[in-house]
């Protein structure tokens, strides 16, 4: 099982280290500090790494390398899944998941993962158990426990923790219940030079916030269930309920959480070439071209909404990377700013918000190095954006309704798309 | 100074905030007493502060242990975080300072009777990460208790325990009966219990691969399954992985549970669904196919495997690796879905990497144009490893699907018109194969390839244009042209370049033999008489004789009809395969090697594979058979690395392995003997017993296989007459030191062992008396070497008639051979032996006299001798004298040939005889003496050469033992 974590930070310091067994010699990083130093980018840094004795197996996110480290055999995924929940928790309990909110909470953050696993075996990753056990710090509790000497350790064992639905602590209580959803998705796209369709996939999720008293028992169904084919329930979803009448039925968790995931390929349910599922809300016009000979080359870009159920689209961001000949560019927005990094030759342009109208362009002249012949790499042009009050697939909530509580509780749902990896290629 | 400095500037960035940063500011040298101080204070509050600096400071490496008695102090607390914070420092530093830990037994003891289930947990649960033997025999009590606790928060806290108390103490565990209680708490009401049960019966058993730990049968797999539904996430991540090592009896058992395993797929843990998918992906190969569940099956996998892949790019690889797995074996399951596979720019290169390897797993005649559309793209991006293999996987979907090959000689040729270097050399490499392939297809494209020559500075690509420049040579007008500008530069080619250019002038000759004589003369001469490679040479000689004895037989040899290529070589041998979709999930499926190959110590890592389909009524017997070990299986060894497999198979004995039947019943092996032999040898005789131990698997079977007859009781009995002689000195006979005691009864609970060594026929024996000085007999017993210099293994298990009775001596032969994992010792003959009984497992360590390896053919010829001898540099020269010997010259010779130390000439000298001699180690080193006798005098002088130096201490060792006995 887990045998010891390392935490490092951008500049290859180790800043945290915890054992869960027999302490691991922190010389044990070398090799993952040697294979950080082959790869390119930080990103590139292979996941498991096998050295003479362990394996050491290391996520990377918010720029901090979590590095476990192993011993015997242990499935790469639960390590992995495992670091995910350290990060979400820090993250849950910190407000941001940095080096300096780590070195901040330290005495936080030792009790937390010693909660977390015992022996290597996890023991509590839910975050409403971890909160009960080791509160998190607030400012004012800080101030309060440093005046009277209390604690922020739980006395009590947590009532979630053996429960038959231990993501849920029993007396709860709210003034104000409401259960509020969130449908987000984000659509991924690779779309070729001549603008069709390469693949288009969307990752969904239901994130929900619910503040309800006692123990409701809360049913979801939805106006076009058959887009859900492939997805991923939270525990607390009873997984039999689905499979027969397509009704999401549970015990929420109290406060955040992500109550289903789910994906969406241009396939689902249709036999291939029937019909795409995936509506791709943004096209791009595109003239990249560079001449033989000529130090110069033309830059022309133009994008519009398309399929967007006439729904907005917003905070736009277009991101290039252009061929490493390219000096400096020349161009003009017709709406938004755009900057242009000579040493990463990375071309970024601020959209802000697509007017149907009015298509926002950025057109001009790039300058290569002299005598330089012509670049042979395509640039791929990268897109953000984000869609108020509409999931791109269609999904559509039909109705919420609670059972086992006798209150009445505010509902809300909201529906946004983004972009995921939107990537167009000339 | 500068600590100093760092500091003022840590106080100044942190001192005011009031955050736990404060606590590092204040654990400098020297500031230890002030903590100490700290920590021994009346107040309360400013106690749990100190903690907190102590904890603080422990956590980024540095060393606190300094305040351990100080700190164990503020234990008896009310305050549960207090409490905690100490437990944690204990947790840390008990170890290095275990008198100082006793002190802390009896609030352990007190808190597992807290009425507070938390703390009894607590407390159960710090005490087991306690590694002080002092400490753990007070543990067992209270753990007793909270195993049985009313609270199944304490119990599955308490499970977990056991699994840390065993890595302690296995024996104490088994002693205590914590196993059956374990066991027991399989039927626990609680799922989290039986979760934490189930993980922690798995990690004991990994150390017992045969104790049948989890005994899983119809009953306890229902229960499995119900608890399945309610637990944890990482719960159920331990019992799929435990159902996964089920065989179920029939395919209506084994539908059932995949029926109710198939709800995992939906879990948003991505772990879980790939244990998920292993049980399923196991068990599915025992449906029959024409069952409609079987469809159904396959089709719930694709999705989310798909969505594994929308996960983070650490995860995406972990499922790519797998999915590897998967498709190899069962390609239907993601026939469609290979868009989800096409490569983002900003993916991390270890994704691309992976995806591009399944994008040409999937390739087939329906998608062929997407692909390669595709890979046409990424030829063209930034990243130059990932465009090579683009590239790559161009060439190999012509390869594999032949009616798109055309297509893919079209894209190549398009991409060698970039003109971007790397790109070209790739595309020709493939071309060459896609030739292959494909003879008298593409041929026209040669114009163009050639075009590219001056730009090709890669061996790879150079020698693949070579190659076809020779075998199209009738075709290209200006071949002998090409090929004689490749010539002049002809020493400073690589090897591959210089062979394929012999070739190829050879081959252009034999096409056209009368414009290119002066050619094919320049090219043998090269190849023979200037060159030092031994392999150019050869081949050379053969050409030129062939030219020039008979031209026609080399028209037939050189220009022979080529077999085809195989449409794909890389995919992994059916065996290991199999065994891997059984590791789906785990580091075996992300290295693709079985778990027996890498994991260090992976003594119980037992060979999995998936189960043969049996239908309802018949019994599936056939299962044991892979478990239980038989009388064939005595010649197991530890497998050797891939390194020593080419030195193993010269050293191979050439006895028919199916002597190995006809061997002479030995009392029937105990069970236990297995326990300790590595992981190796379950899965080379799981190897075996599939019945194609194919010699490319990689497993090597055969090759560190000893004879089975030397493990035979016979051959022990053998060694016992030669013993009688070996005290006396027989003039053929290895010299055999006198046994010492290696293992006295008070270290070994009773078991006594002493030992030596000896080497008999070419064969090195340890030979052992047991004496059993305990009260109860002994069973059981087995033998394991840790790595050594030489890789000494055990060639087959410990031969010991059990059971050996209180005060009974036995005298026991084990053979052993050199295939083991080796490893630098010090000394460099010393050897770590662990030997196992039903009490326990004893370490000892003993030297071995290097003589043991000297091998039989070691004598060397004179010419060699004398040649090695001036070249071995003097600073490897080593002198020693032996004093008190009083043999003449010819005696110590004879005596000496007997340890297999030749002597190769002798020389008198003034009344002094120089004796040269040679001998050669089981690994091949070779060692050079001069022995300088005077004839009167009792001292000799031993001069010795040797390429590895370090062997000299060793050698001298065994003269004078071997010249004064």
């Amino acid at each position: 099982m887990i045998h010891s974590l390392f935490l490092v930070n951008s500049s290859g310091d180790i800043f945290l280290e915890k054992h869960w067994k027999s302490v691991v010699s922190r010389s044990v990083c070398d090799y993952f500090f040697e294979a950080q130093e082959r790869a390119t980018e930080p990103e590139n840094v292979p996941p498991v790494i096998p050295t003479p004795h362990h394996y050491l197996i290391s996520v990377l996110r918010h720029r901090i390398y979590f590095v476990a480290v192993i011993q015997s055999e242990v499935p790469p995924l639960f390590v992995i899944e495992f670091l995910h929940r350290v990060v979400d928790t820090f993250q849950d309990y910190f407000g941001v998941c940095t080096e300096a909110a780590i070195k901040d909470n330290v005495v936080v953050v030792y009790e937390l993962l010693e909660e977390m696993l015992d022996n290597g075996f996890p023991l509590a990753t839910e975050s409403n158990i971890l909160k009960e056990l080791i509160k998190p710090p607030t400012i004012l509790r800080t101030m309060v426990n440093t005046i009277t000497g209390s604690t922020n350790v739980g006395e009590q064992l947590p009532t979630g923790q053996l429960s038959v639905v231990p993501w849920r602590r029993t007396g709860v209580k709210y003034t104000n219940n409401e259960a509020y959803f969130d449908v987000v998705e984000e659509i991924d796209v690779i779309i070729d030079k001549s603008g069709s369709t390469i693949t288009a996939e969307i990752q969904g999720v239901i994130d929900a916030c619910v503040k309800l008293t006692g123990m409701p028992d809360l049913t979801l169904s939805f106006m076009n269930p058959r887009l859900l084919d492939d997805v991923s329930f939270h525990p607390c979803v009873r997984f039999k309920r689905w499979e027969a009448e397509r009704i999401l039925s549970f015990i929420p968790p109290d406060g955040n959480f992500r109550l289903l995931s789910y994906h969406v390929s241009s396939q689902n349910g249709y036999p291939v070439g029937y019909r795409s599922l995936v509506a791709i809300p943004v096209y791009v016009k595109h003239n990249i071209t560079f001449r033989e000979g000529s130090s110069q080359g033309r830059f022309d870009l133009t994008l519009g909404p398309k399929q967007t159920m006439g729904k907005g689209v917003e905070a736009v961001l277009v991101s290039s990377q252009l061929p490493r000949g390219v000096l400096n560019a020349n161009l003009s927005a017709s709406q938004g700013t755009y900057t242009f990094d000579p040493v990463t030759k990375m071309l970024t342009w601020d959209v802000g918000k697509i007017n149907p109208q009015k298509l926002p362009s950025l057109k001009g002249s790039m300058s290569l190095q002299a005598g330089a012949s012509k670049p042979d790499e395509n640039p791929s042009i990268n897109i953000q954006f984000k869609i108020q009050q509409m999931a791109i697939s269609g999904l559509k909530v039909n109705r919420l309704d609670m059972y086992g509580e006798k209150y009445k509780p505010f509902k809300g749902i909201k529906y946004m798309t983004k972009a995921g990896k939107f990537q167009v290629r000339t | 100074m500068q600590e100093w400095a760092n500091q003022l500037c840590e106080n100044r960035q942190f001192g005011s905030k009031m955050t736990d940063s404060k606590y590092f500011t204040t654990t400098k040298k020297g500031e230890i007493f002030e903590l100490k101080a700290e920590l021994n204070s009346d107040k309360k509050e400013k106690k749990k502060e100190a903690v907190k600096k102590v904890i603080a400071s422990m956590t980024v490496g540095k060393d606190v242990s300094a305040l351990f008695p100080d700190v164990v102090n503020c234990m008896q607390t009310d305050n549960l975080e207090l409490k905690k914070l100490v437990y944690l420092y204990l947790m840390n530093y008990a170890k290095s300072q275990p008198d100082m830990a006793i002190m802390a037994v009896n609030t352990f003891v007190k808190d597992c009777e807290d009425p507070n289930p938390l703390i009894r947990a607590l407390a159960v649960r710090t005490m087991g990460c306690i590694r002080v033997d002092k400490i753990t025999e007070y543990l067992c009590e209270p753990l007793r208790k909270c195993l049985k606790d009313e609270d199944p928060y304490v119990r599955k806290t308490a499970a977990v325990c056991v699994a840390k108390l065993h890595d302690i103490n296995a024996q104490l565990v088994e002693d205590q009966g914590f196993l059956d209680t374990l066991k027991d708490l399989i039927s626990d009401s609680n799922p989290m219990v039986v979760a934490n049960a189930v993980a922690a019966l798995s990690e004991i058993a990994e150390s017992h691969p045969n104790s049948n730990l989890l005994d899983l049968n119809p009953q306890s797999i229902n229960k499995l399954l119900t608890a399945l539904n309610e637990c944890t996430e990482w719960g159920q991540i331990f019992i799929l992985d435990c159902l996964a090592n089920y065989t179920p009896r029939d395919d209506r058992e084994s539908q059932s549970i995949c029926e109710r395993v198939t709800p995992r797929l939906s879990h948003a843990n991505s772990a879980v669904v790939l244990s998920a998918v292993k049980v399923l992906m196991k068990f599915m190969e025992m449906l029959p196919k024409d069952l409609d569940y079987y469809g159904t099956l396959l089709k719930k996998l694709a999705p989310p495997l798909v969505t594994l892949l929308s996960a983070e790019p650490e995860l995406q690889y972990v499922a790519l690796r797998n999915i590897n797995l998967i498709v190899q074996k069962r390609p239907e399951i993601l026939k469609h879905e290979m868009k989800v596979f096409f490569v983002k720019y900003n993916d991390p290169i270890y994704v691309k990497l992976e995806k591009l390897d399944i994008m040409i797993r999937l390739a087939s005649q329906a998608n062929i144009a997407q692909v390669l559309a595709e890979l046409k793209e990424y030829a063209t991006e930034v990243d130059v490893d990932f465009v090579r293999k683009a590239v790559r996987a161009i060439g190999r979907c012509a390869i594999k699907v032949e009616q798109s090959a055309e297509r893919c000689v079209s894209t190549l040729l398009d991409l060698i018109q970039t003109k971007v270097n790397y790109v070209v050399q790739e595309a020709i490499v493939v071309i060459k194969d896609i030739f292959r392939k494909y003879p008298n297809k593409y041929e026209s494209v040669i114009a163009t390839l050639c075009e590219n020559l001056d730009s090709l500075d890669e061996p790879e690509a150079r020698a693949a244009m070579i190659w076809i420049v020779g075998e199209y040579a009738e075709r290209i007008d200006n071949a002998d042209e090409l090929l004689e500008s490749f010539l002049e530069g002809f020493h400073d080619e690589s090897t591959q370049v210089q062979l394929q250019l012999l070739t190829a002038i050879v081959k252009l000759f034999l096409k056209k033999p009368t414009e290119t004589q002066e050619l094919v003369q320049q090219v043998l001469s090269l190849a023979t008489q200037d060159s030092d490679n031994p392999d150019l040479r050869d081949r050379g000689y053969i050409y030129w004789r062939l030219l020039s004895t008979d031209p026609v037989a080399a028209k037939e040899v050189v220009l022979a009809e080529k077999p085809l290529i195989s449409e794909e070589t890389d995919l992994i041998e059916p065996t290991l395969l199999e065994e891997l979709i059984c590791h789906i999930g785990t580091l075996a499926s992300v290295y693709h090697k079985p778990p027996s190959a890498f994991v260090e110590g992976s003594r119980g890592v037992q060979h999995k594979r998936i189960p043969i389909r049996s239908g309802s009524g018949e019994s599936s017997e056939s299962q044991d058979t892979g478990g239980a070990p038989g009388a064939t299986e005595a010649p197991a060894a530890v497998i050797p690395s891939q390194g020593d497999l080419l030195g193993d198979l010269l050293n191979l004995d050439l006895t028919p392995p199916t002597s190995t039947a006809g061997a002479p019943p030995g009392p029937p092996m105990p069970m236990g003997g297995m326990d300790l032999l590595g992981g190796g040898l379950d899965s080379l005789l799981g190897g075996d017993i599939g019945g194609s131990p194919s010699m490319g698997s990689g497993f090597g079977a055969p090759a560190a296989v000893m004879p089975s007859s030397l493990n035979a009781p016979v051959g022990g009995g053998l060694g016992d007459l030669f013993d009688l002689g070996g005290g006396v000195g027989m003039p053929m006979g290895t010299f055999v030191p006198p046994k010492t005691l290696w293992l006295p009864a008070m270290k070994g609970k009773g078991l006594e062992i002493m030992g030596t060594f000896a080497r008999r026929a070419g064969v090195i024996q340890m030979e052992m008396t047991l004496t059993n000085k305990a009260m109860s007999v002994m069973t059981d017993f087995a033998i394991q070497f840790n790595r050594n210099s030489f890789g000494l293994a055990p060639a087959g298990p410990l031969q010991v008639p059990t059971p050996l009775s209180p005060n009974q001596t036995i005298d026991v032969s084990l053979p052993l051979n050199n295939g083991g994992p080796v490893m630098k010792m010090e000394p460099l003959n010393n050897l770590q032996v662990a030997v196992k009984n039903n009490i326990d497992v004893f370490y000892f360590s003993c030297q071995y006299p290097i003589s043991m390896l000297f091998v039989e053919d070691g004598k060397m010829d004179r010419q060699v001798f004398l040649a090695t001898w001036k070249d071995i540099p003097n600073e490897n020269e080593a002198q020693f004298q032996i004093n008190d010997c009083h043999l003449n010259s010819d005696a110590a010779s004879n005596k000496l040939q007997g340890s297999n130390v030749f002597t190769i000439a002798k020389r008198t000298v003034e009344g002094q005889d120089m004796l040269y001699q040679s001998m050669k180690l089981t690994n091949g080193i070779c060692v050079l003496t001069e022995l300088r006798v005077q004839t009167g005098s009792p001292t000799y002088t031993v001069s010795l050469k040797c390429r590895a130096a370090e062997v000299s201490q060793c050698v001298f060792q065994c003269y004078e033992a071997a010249l004064k006995n």
